[in-house]
């Protein structure tokens, strides 16, 4: 019996993903300094875990509501407004999820009829086509261009809209590449979302993690908070990430329909991790910002690192990694990651791992301690050097 | 600055040209500021913690309140001084509450440190009276866990 020919060719034709075959090597090599990791290398805040810990003394390890405890969804309704001047009610506009990978799979769900086209710039996060591809849609990349610092343009867009299109999934601070979208440029976008009447989703995970002004969020923009899913969550800026918690903010209809799959498939996140949320955000701000403040340092060491090694690098402004070209080496970003954790074991990812046109790059995470990337950067070095 | 002075507090190891990225500041800048500060005793001293009972050393750490009469014009600060010159003082506060000050006091055994007490702490003119506390057991030291059991758990490699 051939069993792999009975699995689903929907779920066949997606490709796995390239940073699990790179995983798999760097899992077999020992002393390895890695700048391959996509989340904090802070432990959640004490405050935080200690009142998880708290919870569960209290008895929280029963289900919640599908929608997630009111209290979390009012904080976050709350978080919003305070943050970025765009109101939802927690009662019908606020969903709790299972982190944003749960939310991206949900909205896709929610609004995708099959053959319906997605904008999706690259490089990008790695679960964004695959989302679209397995709720029957198609996903179309916009390929982003370090010559553009990585920005999305609506020259593009406009290039690649057509009428089956029906979404734009962006996500900014983007993770690779570190690139931003200042405000102005944001809005243009927005203009062309409500010209071709497209739902926009909005990744915002990294949106604390902005080091150069400060982040504009998709909702917030004038006339886009109905047509926008806004996802944001608690991984990244309190460094949470295996508490897997997420939400999603929209209007009733959007929301409700992801509720819907979300009841019948999630039933709800962890309680856990929700009692924990709260915490997180009611008194997390003092954490957040040291570990900003942290990074933002990491990240001037890692820009100044790689300019003395003579690798062409886009100034990252968001999430924690630096995405350095590697092609004056002549190496692929595969070769490159392989050789260098061979010859000096750092590892990194390669960048084609984040779409076709990563190719060429090698993305690498500062969240990892300062003496950590001050050796990584030596190694490095050392191994460009022989290959420039 | 208090940045700059927050980082060395941290980790006074790192140079002044990495302070200077990290800062986004001129190097010349940041080792004249450091200069400054040391000159000024803003910065008194670099510091290193020491786990002695992982060094194999025997050391009796012992935590005193002392009650005094304060003095006329010098208050508390002339018997503190007192106190404070003595070598097996690591720490000195004055407190508010039951008690006016706060030593800290670190000798090879109990016998040393309790031989301290008696003969030289409590027969300071002034003095009225002292409790001693010793310590078992060392947790954290200026901000630092010293048996700290969390590494890191992540995976090598994520998205």
């Amino acid at each position: 019996m051939n069993w792999a020919e009975r699995v689903s060719p929907a779920v066949r034709a997606i490709p796995p993903s390239g940073i699990r075959r790179f995983f798999d090597i760097v899992a077999e090599t020992k002393g390895v300094i890695s700048l391959g990791v996509g989340e904090p290398d802070f432990v959640t805040p004490w405050h935080i875990r200690e009142s998880c810990v708290y919870g569960l003394q209290q008895g929280y390890t029963a289900y919640t509501s599908n929608y997630g405890l009111l209290e979390l969804r009012q904080e976050i309704a709350k978080h919003c407004a305070a943050t970025y001047g765009v109101e939802y009610d927690p009662r019908k506009e606020a969903l709790v999820t299972v982190g944003v990978s749960e939310a991206v799979d949900l909205a896709m769900r929610a609004i995708l009829s099959p053959g319906d086209e997605v904008l999706v710039p690259e490089p990008s996060y790695v679960s964004y086509k695959a989302c679209v591809a397995l709720a029957g849609g198609v996903p179309v990349t916009v390929p982003t261009t370090v010559e553009n610092d990585f920005r999305l343009t609506v020259d593009q867009l406009e290039a690649l809209v057509t009428p089956r299109t029906k979404a734009l999934l962006i996500g900014y601070p983007n993770n690779p590449t570190g690139a931003i979208m200042p405000r102005d440029e944001l809005a243009a976008i927005a203009a062309f979302a409500a010209r071709h009447d497209l739902i926009v989703i909005s990744d915002e995970i990294y949106a604390t993690l902005t080091y150069s002004g400060t982040h504009t969020c998709f909702a917030a923009l004038p006339g886009m908070r109905d047509r926008t899913i806004l996802l944001n969550g608690f991984s990244k800026a309190y460094a949470m990430t295996g508490w897997r918690i997420g939400y999603a903010l929209s209007n009733p209809d959007f929301i409700g329909a992801m509720t819907k799959i979300h009841q019948y498939t999630m039933l709800c996140a962890p309680v856990t991790a929700q009692v924990a949320a709260i915490e997180a955000l009611r008194h997390g701000q003092c954490s957040v910002q040291k570990m900003v403040d942290e990074y933002n340092r990491r990240r001037r060491l890692m820009v100044e690192g790689f300019k003395n090694i003579g690798l062409d690098c886009f100034e990252p402004k968001g999430a924690f990694y630096i995405f350095p070209s590697v092609k004056q080496t002549g190496l692929s970003s595969l070769a490159f990651a392989e050789e260098l954790l061979k010859a000096e074991k750092v590892a990194l990812v390669p960048g084609d791992a984040f779409g076709a046109c990563g190719e060429g790059f090698v993305r690498c995470s500062y969240a990892s301690s300062t003496a950590n990337l001050s050796e990584a950067l030596t190694r490095i070095g050392r191994f460009v050097k022989n290959r420039l | 600055m208090r940045e700059l002075l927050e980082l060395l507090e941290k980790d006074h190891t790192l140079t002044a040209a990495q302070l200077a990225v990290m800062l986004a500041m001129p190097e010349a800048e940041v080792a004249a500021l450091i200069k400054e500060y040391e000159a000024e005793k803003v910065i008194v001293k670099y510091h290193t913690i020491v786990n002695w009972e992982k060094a194999g050393t025997d050391r009796v750490t012992a935590i005193i309140e002392v009650r005094i009469t304060p003095q006329r014009e010098v208050g508390f600060d002339s018997i503190a001084e007192r106190i404070y010159r003595f070598p097996e003082v690591r720490s000195l506060y004055l407190m508010s509450g039951a008690y006016d000050l706060l030593a800290i006091i670190e000798g090879k055994n109990l016998k040393e440190v309790a031989q301290f007490v008696t003969t030289k702490l409590s027969t300071i003119e002034g003095v009225i009276g002292t409790t001693t506390h010793f310590q078992l057991k060392q947790y954290k030291e200026a901000g630092v866990i010293l048996e700290d059991e969390e590494e890191d758990r992540r995976l090598a490699v994520s998205p």
